[in-house]
């Protein structure tokens, strides 16, 4: 009885340790957001300024180095769902609608999700192990003794490079994913692209891309502040850093997830 | 308001709410080193995070240049600490840059220079610390002195009145060893600057310190000339100084008890 009460007692300890992480983790999470966005604005004015080269090469790693990926999954996915469209479709004897099944579900849902967890996979992990190890060498000392904020030298170019880099590789996973399935699907069953593109544009909204590109910053977000907060997180040795960037990687693609079942689920 | 480079006042800190620091009080005026001095566990390096601004004190202040560190908000602690220069034991490079763009940060960050001006001031700095020809070598392609050189002159890159060095010539053969000591010795005197350097390394500090302080146990227990170090009459300094370990009484029941686990 004895053993099972402390069992339970430690059971609660270990809920309540991980809930105040969390908080903790969320507080961090806004805190560097608010900084960031300080900075962006008055950073000028108070010898802070976040250098628009830092931002550059950020969308360069975050999202020009991902597009050959993000083009190849998104290709895939849209050669895919055309396939089972069509499969599913057969059996109603509507396969020529299956550009419809496109228009909606692409845009709306897997061109953001996929990208999303590719970003995640590259750049989350990315972050984590270059602020992680950066911390580990003492740079993130060096720089603060230096008098430059390590936010807006670190983290503002990173969080802003990939809100202005995620929103563009959903945009180009759309369109790769679209034009995959289209060439499948005329290759196919022989609807020709024009056919195609019109159904496409017939169906899809303002309120489709409001719902692509919101989740895209969404997930930027989400990316940014878990990789950057993990590896902030990071203290003691190369262990340590391993394992934060793992975890940002699991931790991001879980958020990412979560988040867009949120979305679906209130939206 | 004191508007020596750097006054230290009743500082006590620690971590975790532990104090390993007590009530410490020290200055240290323009043009002067002083070698912040004490064995493994005095508190040196925890002293040095205080000074430098990466660790708020629990009781106490720091100066720096007669404007208090840590009762200022971070953009204003930031402008303080343009006006000093750090060099990390481990150097603390930006791994990512090359020694110049090292050398180059605060001088981009913190000036109006325009590049060939900073490329110009960076050579003259690499040239100060013997490393001219090094500028496009990565920090991974150093050996552990030009680590600590390179360090150095970024920590000067912006002519600061005020630089830290941490174990400046810990790990270093001699000659190389020497040649830093040289090093501080003409910062102070070419360049009128003051330096604080954080050792444990006796034949350095003899060498180069205008005045020496001793932490002992996260407490000052010494701050004078070396002369008057040597003519110290406390134990504790001597056993510093002439190198002689700690007289822990010795009780081969508790030491038995001890390696076993029971004690």
């Amino acid at each position: 009885m004895e053993q099972r009460l402390d069992r339970l007692a430690q059971r609660v300890a270990d809920t309540g340790l991980t809930a105040i992480q969390f908080v903790a983790f969320v507080g961090q999470a806004i805190r560097l957001i608010m900084q960031s966005f300080h900075l962006l604005v008055r950073g000028p004015s108070i010898g802070q300024p976040v250098r628009l080269r830092h931002v550059v090469e950020e969308i360069i790693s975050g999202g020009i180095q991902s597009l050959p990926v993000v083009i190849l999954m998104a290709a895939t996915i849209g050669i895919m769902l055309s396939i089972q469209g069509i499969h599913s479709l057969r059996i109603f004897g509507a396969e020529t609608q299956v550009s419809f099944g496109l228009a909606l579900s692409i845009p709306r849902e897997f061109a953001p999700l996929i990208t999303g967890i590719i970003v995640a996979g590259r750049s989350g992990s990315q972050l984590a192990s270059r602020i992680g190890s950066m911390r580990l060498n003492g740079e993130i000392d060096a720089l603060t003794v230096m008098g430059i904020s390590p936010v807006r030298f670190i983290v503002a170019p990173a969080l802003i490079g990939l809100l202005i880099s995620l929103p563009i590789l959903v945009a180009v996973a759309t369109v790769a994913s679209l034009t995959a399935g289209q060439l499948y699907i005329e290759a196919t069953i022989g609807i020709a692209s024009q056919a195609f593109w019109a159904d496409v544009l017939s169906v899809v909204t303002m309120v489709d891309l409001a719902h692509c590109f919101g989740k895209a910053v969404l997930f930027a977000f989400l990316i940014s502040l878990i990789g950057i907060v993990m590896g902030l997180g990071v203290s003691g040795g190369a262990e340590v850093l391993g394992r934060a960037t793992t975890s940002s990687v699991v931790t991001c693609i879980g958020a990412i997830i979560a988040a867009d079942t949120a979305v679906a689920l209130l939206l | 308001m004191s508007r020596a480079p750097i006054t230290v006042t009743n500082l006590t800190g620690g971590y975790n709410g532990t104090a390993v620091i007590h009530n410490c009080n020290m200055q240290i005026a323009a043009g002067e080193i002083v070698v912040i001095m004490g064995g493994s566990g005095s508190g040196k390096s925890t002293f040095l995070r205080h000074l430098i601004g990466l660790k708020p004190p629990m009781e106490g202040d720091v100066q720096l240049f007669g404007e208090s560190l840590y009762s200022v908000d971070e953009i204003a602690r930031l402008r303080l600490l343009k006006g000093i220069g750090v060099a990390f034991q481990s150097g603390a490079l930006l791994s990512s840059l090359t020694v110049a763009e090292n050398v180059a940060l605060p001088l981009i960050e913190h000036s109006e220079l325009d590049r060939e001006t900073i490329g110009v001031i960076v050579r003259m700095k690499l040239d100060f610390v013997g490393l001219l020809g090094k500028e496009d070598l990565l920090p991974s392609e150093l050996s552990g002195g030009m680590l600590k050189r390179v360090a150095v002159a970024r920590a000067i890159a912006l002519d600061p009145r005020l630089t830290f060095m941490d174990e400046p010539s810990a790990g270093l053969d001699p000659v190389v060893a020497a040649a830093l000591d040289e090093l501080i010795i003409k910062l102070r005197d070419t360049l009128g600057m003051s330096v604080a350097v954080v050792t444990h390394e006796l034949e350095s500090a003899f060498k180069i310190a205008d005045r020496i302080v001793v932490l002992d146990r996260g407490h000052i227990i010494f701050s004078g000339s070396v002369a008057e170090i040597k003519a110290s009459s406390n134990q504790r300094i001597q056993n510093l100084i002439n190198r002689i370990a700690e007289d822990e009484e010795f009780d081969p029941e508790t030491h038995l008890r001890r390696l076993v686990g029971e004690a």
